[in-house]
C-alpha cells in the first residue's frame, strides 16, 4: 500500500491500469478528458497492456466496449454530459445484453447554455437503462468503487454494466491523497473476468436477434432480479475491500450519526461529503441530524432507506432536476417509504450547474426544516 | 455447441428457427437443371442457406425455407433459374 497525491480523473487511469483492463475506447469531453489522456500515456510508456482504442464518438466508444466485452474483454470508458447524452441507446443495448462494461462519467451539466461544471442531471437521466450507478464523495472512493465496479459487474448473479460517477472539477480535477494497494492485492481481490457468454467464431450464436412478446419480459425480469442480486453483493464486496486494505465508504448508504438523530440529511456525491461538514456543525449547535449519504442509486437502497425514516425524518438535497416533477433522489425516496412509513420527507435541489455549495449553505436549509420554517420544494440557489 | 444459461437475446444455430419461411414466397424459383453449368453462383450469392449442394457441385432448392427473393435467378449467368408466381392454395 502506498500513497499518492492526484487528481480523481488520474486516479481512474490508475485504476483502470491495475484492473488490468483488456480495451478502453473512449472519446475526450471536459472535464473527462484527462483520463483518457492519462491512460493514452501508460499506452505510450507500455505500462498499459490493453488495447486502446480511438473512436470518433461516444457512440461509437460503447459500441466498440459492447464489442470487446461481448468477446469476453473487460472494457472500460470514461465520458461526460453530452458524451454520455450520445451514448443513450448503446447504454440499454449494453444493461440488455447484459456485458460488466465500466464507465467513469465525471459529472457535468446539460446544455445550453454550456456549462462544463458538476450537475449530476446527465446520469440521472441514464437512470432507467439497466446500469448500476455510484456516486463517490472522495478521489479515495472513486479508485476503490472502479476496482469494485469490475467485481461486481463480473459477479455471476449480477453481470450488468457499472457507471462511476463523480462531481466535474471538484473530484475530477482536485489533488487529494489516495491509498492504492500493490498489484498483486488488487490481482487477488479481482480474478480474471469470467464469460457467462460470448461471440465465438468456434461456438457460433446469434446476439440481439428479434424476439417475440412472450419471451421479451423474461429479459426485463433477470436484469430486475440481477439489481436485486447486485443489491447484496455490493454489501459483500464493500465489506471484502474494507476487510483486505481497511477502507470502507458504506454499503448503498454512508451512514454519518444516524443513531440518535431526530432529522436525517441525504444527498449524493461531493455534496454528500460537504454535507458531513455540516452535519458536524450543526451537531455543534446540539442539533440531532446524521447523514446517509447515498452511493448507489441503481440498484435503489429502498430498505435502508425505509430502515432510516422508522425513526428520523429525511431531508433531501438533490443535485438534479426531472423538470416538471422535482429532484429525483428526493422522488424515489418517497417512492421507497409510501405504504411503508409515515415520516415526513423534505426536499431541496441546490448546486445544478456547479453553483457552489458549502456547509453553511446545506446547514441553512436543514435548519430551516428543523425550526419548522420549511417553505416548500425550492431551488435553493435561486430562491436563497 | 456451448449453451449459455445468462437471460439475453441469444439465439442458437438452427435448421428453421424461425418456422418454414417458404409461406412467405410469392415468386418461386425454378431451376433447370439442364442450363446449370455448376457455377454455384446462387449457392453463393443465396441469403438464406435455401440452395442446397450436393456432392457433384449440382444444386437444389429448399422449397421449405425460400422466401422468394429471386437473387439466385438474377444471379444465374446462364439463366437456368425462372421466377414463377406461386400458385394460390
Amino acid at each position: 500500500m502506498r500513497i499518492v497525491v492526484d487528481t480523481g480523473n488520474h486516479i481512474v487511469a490508475k485504476a483502470v491500469q491495475m484492473a488490468r483492463v483488456d480495451v478502453v475506447a473512449a472519446y475526450p469531453i471536459t472535464p473527462q478528458t484527462t483520463i483518457v489522456e492519462r491512460i493514452a500515456e501508460y499506452v505510450e510508456k507500455g505500462e498499459f497492456h490493453g488495447d486502446y482504442i480511438c473512436v470518433e464518438s461516444e457512440h461509437s466508444a460503447m459500441t466498440a466496449c459492447i464489442g470487446a466485452s461481448a468477446v469476453g474483454a473487460r472494457a472500460f470508458t470514461a465520458t461526460s454530459s453530452h458524451g454520455l447524452l450520445l451514448m443513450h441507446e448503446m447504454l440499454h443495448w449494453a444493461a440488455l445484453a447484459r456485458l460488466p462494461i465500466v464507465m467513469a462519467n465525471v459529472n457535468r451539466a446539460v446544455g445550453p447554455g454550456w456549462n462544463i461544471w458538476s450537475d449530476q442531471n446527465d446520469s440521472i437521466s441514464q437512470r432507467d437503462t439497466g446500469w448500476i450507478q455510484f456516486y463517490c464523495s472522495s478521489n479515495q472512493e472513486i479508485f476503490d468503487t472502479i476496482i469494485q465496479a469490475f467485481k461486481l459487474g463480473e459477479h455471476e448473479k449480477v453481470q450488468l454494466p457499472v457507471m462511476v460517477n463523480y462531481d466535474g472539477f471538484i473530484l475530477s480535477h482536485t489533488s487529494l491523497p489516495v491509498k492504492i494497494p500493490e498489484q498483486e492485492e488488487i490481482d487477488e481481490f479481482l480474478p480474471k473476468r469470467k464469460i457467462k457468454w460470448k461471440l465465438d467464431v468456434n461456438n457460433p450464436i446469434t446476439h440481439g436477434n428479434i424476439i417475440m412478446p412472450n419471451d421479451y419480459p423474461k429479459i426485463r425480469k433477470a436484469m430486475q432480479e440481477a439489481h436485486e442480486n447486485a443489491h447484496g453483493i455490493i454489501k459483500e464486496i464493500s465489506r471484502e475491500w474494507e476487510e483486505r486494505f481497511g477502507i470502507h465508504h458504506g454499503e448503498l448508504l454512508e451512514l454519518y450519526k444516524c443513531d440518535d438523530a431526530d432529522y436525517v440529511l441525504l444527498s449524493m456525491g461531493a455534496l454528500g461529503a460537504e454535507s458531513k461538514v455540516a452535519v458536524d456543525e450543526m451537531r455543534k449547535k446540539g442539533r440531532k441530524i446524521g447523514l446517509a449519504r447515498v452511493r448507489v442509486l441503481r440498484p435503489f437502497p429502498k430498505k435502508e432507506v425505509i430502515e432510516l425514516a422508522k425513526h428520523s425524518d429525511l431531508i433531501v438535497i438533490d443535485r438534479n432536476i426531472s423538470v416538471g416533477m422535482e429532484g429525483v433522489l428526493f422522488t424515489e425516496i418517497k417512492a421507497s417509504l409510501y405504504g411503508e412509513v409515515d415520516a415526513k420527507v423534505y426536499g431541496y435541489i441546490a448546486g445544478l450547474g456547479g453553483k457552489d455549495v458549502t456547509f453553511k449553505d446545506i446547514s441553512k436549509m436543514c435548519e430551516r426544516v428543523m425550526d419548522g420554517k420549511y417553505g416548500g420544494y425550492t431551488i435553493f440557489d435561486v430562491e436563497g | 455447441m456451448i449453451k449459455y444459461d445468462v437471460v439475453t437475446t441469444i439465439s442458437y444455430p438452427k435448421k428453421g428457427a424461425m418456422g418454414k419461411t417458404g409461406g412467405w414466397r410469392v415468386f418461386k424459383p425454378i431451376l433447370d437443371k439442364e442450363k446449370c453449368v455448376k457455377c454455384l453462383r446462387c449457392w453463393i450469392f443465396c441469403p438464406e442457406g435455401a440452395i442446397i449442394r450436393r456432392e457433384d457441385d449440382s444444386v437444389e432448392i429448399d422449397y421449405d425455407y425460400c422466401k422468394g427473393c429471386g437473387i439466385c435467378a438474377n444471379e444465374c449467368r446462364v439463366k437456368a433459374i425462372s421466377m414463377v408466381r406461386e400458385e394460390s392454395k
